[in-house]
């Protein structure tokens, strides 16, 4: 029988590879949108998932408008990404250093 | 009244000349500041006249208020008396005279109008002095007239040595000032006020008593005498703090002339002659004063016998004058102090005028050395000189006529005997000895000077002179030589060169010649017209209206003194005069052989008694070491290193570290944020 603690294992499981695959990353920004879109995911896997088990919806309306904002947020980095690819050259992440204060 | 005028037109003419400096021109600072001097000279002459008269009554006039606190209550008031009206002839006299010079000796120089401004200054500052009411007053011109000395010594602040010279003669005046100072908060510790009027009348009721000082207990008016002595004898140059006024021969001759010698320098003697009721009390005091100016007379005269700076010369023998002033007052005998000041100031200015007309036909060779043969080049410097050296010496006939200083000088030692006392015999006795060396010392300047055969060739500036004719601008200020390092030349050593050198020396312009002459007329009658005022036994009294304590019992014990001592000091002026002539007219290998025989003593003047030698190595280089040591150990190495320089490390070590915080890379910020998100979901879980 599966139970709630599994769907919390596999988000949690999937949540740690998002945020390592942000900062153990060193090759490409690409991969960063990547892992972010996993953190997302996990975020949604819990919510649907306590959703389900206290059978209450409105778990599963936040899953929407999480799905939603994460489309958003994907089309708005792929589209600085060219931007920066265009100004820079590259998108290397150990070439991206300019964010000093 | 017109006591408004004479002190402070003078400090008119300094502002204008001042603050207008370089914008109205050399010619009208001049005017200004000399016409006000000549002015306040006009306005101060009725007054002493009308003393002498005995129609004029001492009176204060007072100017403003100035501090109302508690029991202190000083205000600015001009006192009238007759010490005053005596001062005031002798500064507005010689300081006029002196611009006028000034007009002449600094003609070549660059900024004449802040040297006008200086004079003037220093005038009314002296002004200030001699018209106190109060000691705060006092004071005031005392660290006006300082400031003036410094300022002046310092003109040519170009020149090292001038420097160095001023600032010494600041910090020996400062070490004066304390005692000055320390007495001035005595006496209003003990009487509750600082005027001086107050301050003599209550001084014979506070004699006797004691108070407490440095955990002892001394008496009251011991104490404050002795501590307004110190002051006296800083700014008088008396022996253990003299060592500035040969070295304030760096400024220029003019200056020499009007405070190094006639007036500012006197200000202590001024002082005791004003506060003498005071000194009257204690007769450990007057001791004091009585052996420290008989010391002084005495040190100064034997040092100014090797000097072969001709300036020099002539400021030992201030020196030593100031001494004889110091022990007069000592005895008790003001009159004698008051009168020998007063016609000091006329031919001591007249001999440092003089010399400041030698010094510029030779072209600012200083040494005398290589002087001689002047005397027919610039006759009338030679002949004013001369009277200057006979008003010095003392040369007179009792009861015909004399020079200045036959009244004032003789009258001093006729005084010091008179007085009975140990001090007394002591001061008689050096003052006679003191007179040999004065005689001998000053014709040996005379003789040196304008006798002999020229020794020109060996002088440098001479030469530069002859070489180059148009260098005349560049060494305007060249005077004076390096008074630091102990003086190991002999006379013998440098083996004269005479000759010419093919220079011709031309006597000065007129308005060097005319003040000089001026004073010359002094130096010939100051003595013989006043004697009977300043200290006739009768008249004197009459004439000094309890401005200073008058002794009449002493004045009458001067005058009948026994015969021999009535010749004595004359006695000694010969002796001293036929020795002077003898080593440097008659036979001139004296000196050499002189020096050669007794090299020790010889040195031992010459390096003026080691006293500089000996402060160097005792205050000089302990301050300089104790000066090092707190500014590399406790300055440099404990406030600055846990001071600012710790707290700016500490900032920098901490935006090292935090710079590397602030990588730029997206995954830093993101694990910084990630763990900063960590932290606060723990402490909120775990509250």
């Amino acid at each position: 029988m599966i139970g709630i603690q599994h769907y919390l294992v596999v988000s949690a499981i999937l949540f740690v590879i998002g945020v390592f695959g942000i900062f153990l990353n060193r090759k490409n920004v690409i991969i960063i949108l990547m892992a972010i879109e996993l953190i997302l995911l996990s975020v949604n896997l819990n919510l649907v998932a306590f959703s389900a088990f206290l059978h209450d919806l409105v778990g599963q309306v936040f899953a929407m408008f999480v799905l939603t904002v994460a489309a958003g947020e994907a089309a708005i980095g792929l589209a600085i990404l060219v931007i920066y690819f265009r100004g820079r050259g590259t998108i290397a992440v150990d070439d991206i250093n300019r964010m000093k204060g | 009244m017109a006591i408004k005028f004479i002190v402070f037109l003078p400090l008119l003419a300094a502002i204008i000349a001042g603050l207008g400096n370089r914008m109205i021109g050399n010619f009208a600072a001049k005017l200004v500041t000399t016409g006000a001097l000549f002015i306040s000279c006009a306005l101060s002459w009725p007054i002493f006249i009308m003393f002498l008269q005995g129609v004029l009554e001492p009176g204060v006039v007072p100017v403003l208020s100035f501090i109302h606190s508690g029991d202190l209550q000083v205000d600015w008031a001009l006192r009238v008396d007759t010490l005053t009206a005596v001062m005031l002839v002798v500064v507005t006299s010689v300081s006029s005279l002196v611009h006028l010079y000034s007009w002449g000796y600094m003609a070549e120089d660059d900024s004449q109008p802040r040297f006008f401004a200086y004079l003037s200054l220093f005038t009314f500052a002296m002004l200030m002095l001699v018209t106190a009411d109060s000691l705060v007053q006092m004071f005031f011109g005392w660290e006006g007239v300082g400031l003036a000395s410094y300022l002046l010594i310092g003109f040519w602040y170009h020149k090292p040595s001038a420097n160095a010279a001023a600032i010494k003669a600041f910090v020996v005046n400062r070490v004066g000032d304390f005692g000055f100072s320390l007495g001035i908060f005595g006496t209003f510790l003990v009487f509750g006020t600082v005027s001086i009027p107050a301050i003599l009348e209550a001084a014979p009721g506070m004699a006797g008593s004691t108070i407490g000082f440095l955990g002892a207990r001394v008496d009251t008016m011991t104490l404050l005498c002795l501590l307004l002595f110190i002051g006296a004898c800083g700014k008088s140059a008396q022996l253990g703090l003299h060592t500035w006024l040969p070295d304030a021969m760096e400024g220029p001759t003019p200056v020499s002339a009007l405070i190094h010698a006639a007036t500012m320098v006197t200000a202590g003697v001024f002082m005791v002659c004003r506060l003498s009721p005071m000194f009257e009390t204690s007769t450990f005091a007057m001791h004091t004063v009585t052996y420290v100016g008989a010391a002084t007379a005495l040190f100064a005269a034997t040092v100014g016998t090797t000097q072969t700076d001709i300036k020099r010369v002539i400021a030992y023998s201030t020196c030593s004058q100031l001494g004889y002033m110091f022990f007069a007052a000592g005895v008790g005998a003001y009159g004698a102090a008051m009168f020998h000041l007063f016609t000091h100031a006329f031919f001591k200015a007249l001999l440092f005028l003089g010399a400041g007309s030698v010094i510029h036909a030779m072209h600012h060779e200083q040494d005398m050395r290589y002087y001689g043969a002047l005397r027919k080049h610039i006759p009338i410097t030679f002949w004013v000189m001369t009277i200057g050296t006979l008003a010095i010496t003392g040369v007179g006939i009792a009861g015909v006529f004399g020079f200045a200083g036959f009244y004032s000088k003789d009258a001093i030692i006729e005084a010091a005997f008179a007085n009975g006392g140990n001090a007394g015999q002591i001061a008689f006795a050096v003052g006679v000895f003191a007179a040999l060396l004065t005689s001998f010392y000053s014709w040996r300047l005379v003789f040196l000077t304008f006798f002999g055969e020229a020794r020109w060739a060996g002088s440098e500036h001479i030469q530069h002179a002859v070489h180059d004719h148009h260098g005349h601008d560049e060494h305007a200020s060249d005077e004076g030589s390096d008074s630091h390092a102990p003086v190991h030349g002999h006379d013998h050593h440098h083996g004269p060169v005479t000759g010419t050198a093919g220079y011709h020396p031309h006597e000065s312009p007129w308005t060097m010649l005319v003040p000089i002459i001026l004073l010359s007329v002094g130096a010939v009658l100051a003595g013989f017209v006043f004697h009977d005022y300043f200290i006739g036994a009768e008249t004197g009294g009459e004439f000094w209206k309890g401005s200073v304590a008058f002794n009449e019992h002493l004045m009458h014990a001067m005058h009948e003194v026994p015969l021999w001592v009535k010749y004595s000091a004359t006695a000694a002026m010969l002796t001293g005069l036929v020795i002077a002539w003898w080593a440097y007219i008659k036979d001139t290998s004296i000196p050499a052989r002189f020096t050669a025989t007794f090299h020790h003593l010889y040195l031992f003047l010459l390096n003026k008694w080691y006293f500089d030698e000996l402060y160097d190595l005792v205050f000089v280089r302990p301050s300089f070491a104790i000066g090092r040591f707190l500014w590399k150990r406790g300055d440099e190495g404990t406030i600055d290193r846990f001071g600012p320089d710790g707290v700016a490390a500490v900032v920098a070590g901490t935006g090292v570290a935090a710079r590397k915080l602030q990588s730029g890379y997206l995954y830093t910020y993101a694990l910084v944020m990630l763990l900063g998100l960590a932290a606060a979901a723990s402490w909120v879980m775990v509250r």
